[in-house]
């Protein structure tokens, strides 16, 4: 048989947790070092072998023998995890300890190393960074392409940042409610960056990374498949990857080319993905904390529901942005209300928004802020501005992608007349 | 039609280098996987052959003296081998410049086998 895409991947990132949790963090490059041993058998062997019946159980089992090697071979020498120090200690306990350790808690593993990567000392980007680097499996390569960063200075990052990681006296432990309170929406905001990145980041090569938000989306279920961590914000933010999520089918047509929400094709957004975005909205309605995903998840929603842009309730969503304001405000905030606001009102009342948005410079630097300006200007025939605003946005345009949407949309006969 | 054992060779970094990371790994063992089954579809793989450890054992001389291998002196180390078969050493060379192990900085060494039918 074949191995599915990413398998290596993946499996590398669960072996990690695995093996930290025995190893103890501050063996964090040990336990690194078993997962790379284990992933060069594999190659070596499954090459001329074939790929085994049940690889995910090989690579574990090929994982696990090495570490009983380490354990026995440095047993002395070394301190390993303090929660099962005195398993570990005994030849008697040792297999049993390890055995037990690799059946009981995969879904616990990978937690506690995810709560232990959003390290309050780090930055909010490198904790991202550490994430798809450990628990994703990425390789220094491909987290610094996730992040569009040289290669050097990623994996300079990333030896900092498990330095401090290994610093820790121990993973994060998940039995302390206050501390996994603390510590979540850290957690679910780093999720959030890493879905975004894949949605709406700025690659010059791809407009779209699905595999960055499908790897977001399977830590955030690892969130919700555990009674502490999955609470309504953790629901809201499911809600709205899975509404997100839906739409990517339909915002890139067969060559590559982005669609604009207000164009897309509907039919092709995925059914399954709005039913689990609904539901998981329906969690999130607990409690009595409103975030901004439960916000952002609700706007996501009634474009999931509307069958156009034309048909689209954009009171509600103008409305809804208005809470978004209060509890997040922000120029990005401001700037898709004023959208809305122009869908509801008109080109006109759109551009008066956007010209009271308060630190409008920031949004300067994002090529779609001058699209919609662009847009907006054209429908009101100013021509001169509009072919401005859209070549200040082709100037900033991330990828081949957003240059062709907007070279056609500068293709339109009303811009090409002379005056 | 003549056999001739493929050799693959590679250092220790290079070995390291294919692994890189998890999806290099996959994508290595992919290619080599495909090259693999191309010889077999094209009826060049007499027979796939096997990987071998990177580490051994070495016997030494009339007192037999045993010492860990593979050799310090020699940088690359055979990670496996197949026999193939092609009309001469020329076809046979042609056959391993597909090999994957080359894009990974190791080597294919081409050794005909020799035969008793002369």
């Amino acid at each position: 048989m074949e191995a599915e895409e990413h398998l290596f991947r993946r499996e590398a990132g669960r072996l990690v947790a695995l093996l930290t949790r025995v190893f103890g963090i501050h063996n964090l490059a040990l336990a690194e070092d078993v997962v790379q041993d284990a992933f060069c058998r594999a190659l070596e062997t499954w090459k001329f072998h074939g790929v085994p019946e049940n690889p995910q159980a090989w690579l574990m089992k090929t994982a696990k023998n090495r570490a009983l090697d380490v354990l026995r071979r440095e047993g002395t020498a070394r301190r390993f995890a303090p929660e099962l120090e005195r398993e570990l200690d005994s030849e008697w306990t040792l297999a049993p300890a390890l055995e037990e350790a690799f059946a009981a808690g995969l879904n616990d593993a990978q937690l506690r190393m995810m709560f232990s990567c959003i390290h309050p000392r780090l930055p909010e980007e490198t904790q991202v960074a550490l994430v798809l680097h450990l628990l994703c499996g990425f390789g220094i390569d491909e987290t610094a392409a996730a992040f569009l960063k040289g290669r050097a200075a990623m994996e300079k990052r990333l030896a900092r940042a498990k330095r401090t990681l290994a610093a820790s006296k121990r993973l994060f432990d998940l039995a302390g409610p206050a501390e996994v309170a603390a510590r979540l929406p850290a957690v679910l905001r780093a999720l959030y960056l890493l879905f975004n990145e894949g949605y709406h980041g700025a690659s010059p090569h791809a407009a779209v990374r699905a595999e960055l938000c499908e790897e977001a989306l399977r830590l955030l279920y690892l969130l919700l498949e555990h009674r502490v961590t999955a609470t309504p914000a953790a629901h809201a933010l499911a809600a709205l990857m899975n509404l997100h999520a839906a739409r990517l089918p339909g915002r890139q047509d067969a060559e590559g080319n982005l669609v604009l929400l207000a164009d897309q094709d509907r039919s092709r957004w995925d059914a399954a993905c709005i039913v689990e975005g609904r539901r998981q909205l329906e969690l999130s309605a607990a409690g009595t904390e409103l975030t901004p995903y439960h916000v952002e998840s609700a706007i996501a929603a009634v474009h999931a529901r509307s069958s156009s842009a034309e048909q689209t309730d954009w009171d509600e969503i103008v409305s809804l942005y208005d809470v978004l304001m209060r509890i997040q405000p922000s120029p990005v905030v401001a700037f898709n209300r004023a959208v809305a606001l122009a869908q509801r009102f008109g080109s006109a009342r759109g551009l008066e928004e956007i010209a009271r948005i308060e630190d409008r410079k920031r949004l300067k630097r994002y090529p779609f802020y001058h699209a919609a300006v662009a847009e907006f200007e054209l429908q009101l025939g100013r021509l001169a501005e509009a072919r401005d605003s859209f070549a200040a946005a082709l100037k900033l345009a991330r990828n081949p992608a957003e240059r062709r949407l907007l070279q056609e949309k500068m293709s339109n006969p009303a811009l090409l007349e002379r005056h | 039609m003549s056999e001739f054992a493929l050799l693959y060779r590679s250092t220790q970094e290079a070995h390291r280098e294919a692994m890189g990371s998890p999806e290099k790994a996959q994508q290595s063992m992919t290619k080599w996987r495909a090259w693999f089954k191309e010889m077999t579809e094209k009826g060049q793989l007499k027979s796939i052959g096997q990987p071998l450890e990177r580490v051994g054992s070495v016997v030494t001389g009339k007192k037999k003296t045993v010492t860990d291998g593979p050799y310090a002196e020699t940088k690359d180390v055979i990670g496996g081998f197949s026999i193939i078969e092609a009309r001469d050493l020329e076809q046979a060379a042609r056959i391993a410049s597909g090999c994957p192990i080359l894009e990974f900085g190791g080597c294919v060494e081409v050794r005909p086998v020799m035969q008793l039918n002369v």
